[in-house]
């Protein structure tokens, strides 16, 4: 037994800042004072507030201290773990009141949520089995295999109202239902880890905070389908989930929780790994199985779905990450528990990777039916700057734009869809008034003109089109014919593309044209971008009743395009400065340079 | 995506060769091998200029097109070679909202290559890349191995020189 237990996060957000080498550093000076038959270092995964790695708690106290740097190491140690005085200046400063250390669960970050697929994620050691099944971890297979029928295990996941987590939503037990029903001399479970979407990474937090979670469900999943072989299709990308994913599974099969004969029942399954190469298309299913073939990642037309032929042409689910992290969960504590929480159609918790301009980035997970103003004001901790909420964009390239009139709609999948925007794997980013809309929108068909496959004509074609003309638009050259144009073309990408990529592909161009249409109107009509953001529509003019004639920014412009003029504005001692227009590059550097707030742009 | 196909003449040792001997053999038997054994080819030799695919297909007998069809699909699999520092701008959306745009601008007119390429001299190859899930520290960089978080365009000329005058 330890005296103290010292949790370092271990996720990509905080390796990313040398988290890795604070546990060394950590050991070292335990190890100095002594103290490394009392106090334990565990790496984790991750917590949640990536905004403030690296993390550090120690318990039994529960400091949370945050942005943790390798030069603090030896005061926490000496301070804290040698002489029991928290280091309160190093703390995360909402856990400070006054004299009292608040829990952690009360802070307003953590407070409103309900950790069930995080739920060991930042406690335990990823990299020990036995850390997992101190959690209950294998008990839910073991009740499976030994007191459960696989329509019993199949009927309470469809109990449960358990729905897809990748984005689509799709009842988890009816795919299950599904690919039982189908008898085959082999069948197939497969996970997609395949987390494409830009700005989500909950997938990533879980195969690198809690792996085991995964190959429970998966296991329980062959189980239910009568399956003896699952493959995890990972990102390339995530290097630290490979790594935990392949001990997991080999101290699994140490364990003979993988492998022949599971729990002496006569039941037979066991997991391959494989690795992604970039291609975001593979997150649809058919794509996906086709790539683990070693192929080219091709999306094929449904039926038949792949509950009949999915991967090499047998009956195979495919479910994603997150929605496997819940299974045990409900299995153990039963389906009733799951449906207690959420909205009426959709059940149980989200996790939302929160990024943008927010002030806590990092990942949440509440109930279903949470409200956007709750995650973005409460738990997100609102927008950096005082800066003005402009809209939060849910689902990646294939959603949407919500704006501000919509905070307060309950998220949940059907909510979602009807303001025009999904689930999708859940990122959630935050924009402010500094982000423009129309360029958002371009940026996302960048995304999905170089992601798509090119095997459908309606994807590999409309959404060029659809791009060239966003270009057109945002670079002076639009016409309100063309913002029609647009949503034609929108609507015939949606309805004639073969797979999810072009079916969604136009949701963003769609949703900021509902919701931020005066914005495409200044850039085609007044020919301006009011947030600024679009380069050819911008004008740098001075002020010359402000401008103190200084001359900074004269001599910082890389083009010569800013002179002095003869104008002196009344109580000023120089004349001021003009910016030739036909010269400017557009740069920024006056404003940037300009102390006295003269130069604006628009 | 467009693939910059390199014209720098292939320069394989007999000891990569038999490194992906070894590779194809031990998967030869896996009827999805060929994405597996690219990556590991593109591990040993840092890219895959089309001796290297010529040698895949051959060992595990599949046609070239095949290869080269999955070669040229994955943004993962690089044609060219990459620089000593190989520079990855992330462009996910939470970088791209924070400016990583101007950052890649500002990279790419300090080192004076555009994305996807190499400079002449093989110091540096630059890359707009897809989300690395480090979104808490948006925008994000990688030089190699390492991670440079929450920058600014004036950070962006120090990172440089470092690695130059390395």
């Amino acid at each position: 037994m330890y005296r103290s237990n010292v949790l370092v996060c271990g996720g990509t957000g905080c390796t990313s800042s040398d988290s890795l080498k604070i546990v060394e550093k950590l050991k070292e000076e335990i190890k100095n004072n002594g103290l490394e038959k009392e106090v334990n270092v565990i790496t984790t995964g991750c917590f949640g507030l990536c905004a403030l790695g690296p993390i550090m708690v120690v318990y039994p106290e529960g400091s949370f201290y945050s942005m943790v740097k390798i030069e603090d190491i030896p005061e926490i140690v000496e301070e804290h773990l040698l002489k029991g005085r928290i280091v309160t200046r190093l703390l995360y400063q909402e856990t400070v009141e006054e004299d009292t250390i608040k829990s952690l669960n009360k802070t307003a970050f953590y407070a409103k949520q309900n950790r069930v697929a995080l739920r060991n994620c930042g406690v335990i050691d990823p990299e020990k089995i036995d850390d997992y099944i101190a959690q209950d971890g294998y008990a839910a297979l073991g009740k499976v295999l030994t007191e459960m029928k696989p329509e019993e295990v199949i009927q309470t996941i469809l109990d449960s109202g358990l729905r897809g987590r990748g984005g689509a939503g799709f009842p988890t037990g009816l795919k299950w239902k599904f690919a039982a029903a189908n008898d085959a001399d082999q069948k197939y479970v497969c996970c997609n880890a395949d987390e494409g979407d830009p700005g989500a990474f909950m997938d990533r937090s879980v195969l690198e905070g809690d792996p085991h979670a995964v190959l429970e469900a998966m296991a329980i999943a062959g189980y239910a389908i009568g399956a003896s072989q699952g493959y995890i299709y990972v990102r390339a990308e995530y290097p630290i989930a490979v790594k935990r994913l392949q001990i997991a599974i080999e101290q699994a099969h140490e364990y003979g929780l993988l492998g022949d004969d599971i729990f002496g029942t006569g039941f037979n399954f066991d997991i391959k790994l494989r690795l992604g190469a970039g291609a975001f298309v593979c997150g649809e299913e058919t794509s996906l199985m086709t790539s683990i073939e070693g192929k080219r990642g091709e999306p094929r037309p449904r039926p038949p779905f792949p509950a009949l032929k999915g991967l090499y042409q047998k009956p195979t689910i495919l479910n994603n990450v997150e929605t496997y992290a819940n299974v045990a969960q409900i299995i153990l504590k039963g389906p009733e528990w799951f449906a207690s929480m959420g909205t009426e159609k959709s059940k149980g918790t989200k996790v939302f990777a929160l990024g943008g301009k927010i002030n806590h980035t990092g990942l949440v997970e509440v109930p279903m039916g949470t409200t956007l103003r709750e995650i973005v004001y409460e738990i997100g901790g609102g927008i950096p700057n005082g800066k003005k909420f402009k809209a939060a964009q849910t689902g990646g390239p294939s959603g949407g734009c919500i704006p501000e009139e919509h905070l307060d709609v309950k998220i949940d999948y059907d909510n979602l869809i009807e303001i025009g925007s999904m689930m999708g794997s859940g990122g959630l980013i935050v924009m402010d008034e500094d982000n423009c809309m129309v360029d958002v929108a371009k940026f996302f068909l960048e995304f999905t003109v170089d992601e798509s496959c090119g095997k459908c004509t309606p994807c590999r074609i409309g959404t060029k089109r659809l791009l060239e003309m966003l270009e057109k638009i945002t670079n002076g050259q639009g016409t309100l014919e063309m913002l029609d144009e647009m949503e034609e073309l929108c609507y015939y990408i949606k309805a004639n593309s073969l797979c999810g990529l072009g079916q969604t592909a136009p949701n963003p161009v769609l949703s900021t044209l509902r919701y931020f249409k005066d914005e495409y109107i200044a850039h085609v009509v007044d020919k301006k971008c009011p947030a600024g953001v679009c380069k050819n529509l911008l004008e740098f003019n001075i002020d010359r009743d402000k401008c103190i004639g200084c001359g900074m920014c004269s001599r910082k412009c890389p083009v010569s395009a800013i002179s002095v003029t003869d104008y002196t504005a009344p109580g000023k001692k120089k004349p001021a400065y003009a910016i030739d227009h036909s010269k400017c590059i557009k740069c920024g550097a006056c404003i940037d340079t300009c102390k006295f707030k003269a130069v604006s742009k628009g | 995506m467009q693939k910059k196909i390199s014209s720098i003449p292939f320069q394989g040792t007999p000891e990569q060769e038999a490194k992906l001997k070894e590779a194809i053999a031990r998967n030869i038997d896996d009827p999805g091998a060929v994405m597996p054994v690219l990556q590991e080819a593109q591990e040993i030799y840092g890219y895959l200029p089309i001796e290297v695919q010529k040698m895949v297909a051959d060992g595990l007998n599949v046609p070239l097109e095949e290869v080269y069809g999955v070669s040229t699909f994955y943004s993962q699999f690089a044609l060219s070679p990459k620089g000593k520092y190989h520079i990855s701008v992330c462009l996910g959306t939470a970088c791209y909202v924070k400016g990583s745009g101007d950052i890649l601008n500002k990279i790419s007119e300090i080192i004076g290559i555009g994305a996807e390429e190499c400079t002449p001299d093989g110091m540096f190859s630059l890359t707009a890349c897809r989300c690395i899930g480090a979104c808490g520290l948006a925008p994000v960089i990688t030089v190699n191995d390492d991670v440079y978080g929450r920058l600014t365009v004036d950070d962006v000329q120090g990172i440089i020189d470092k690695y130059k005058n390395a």
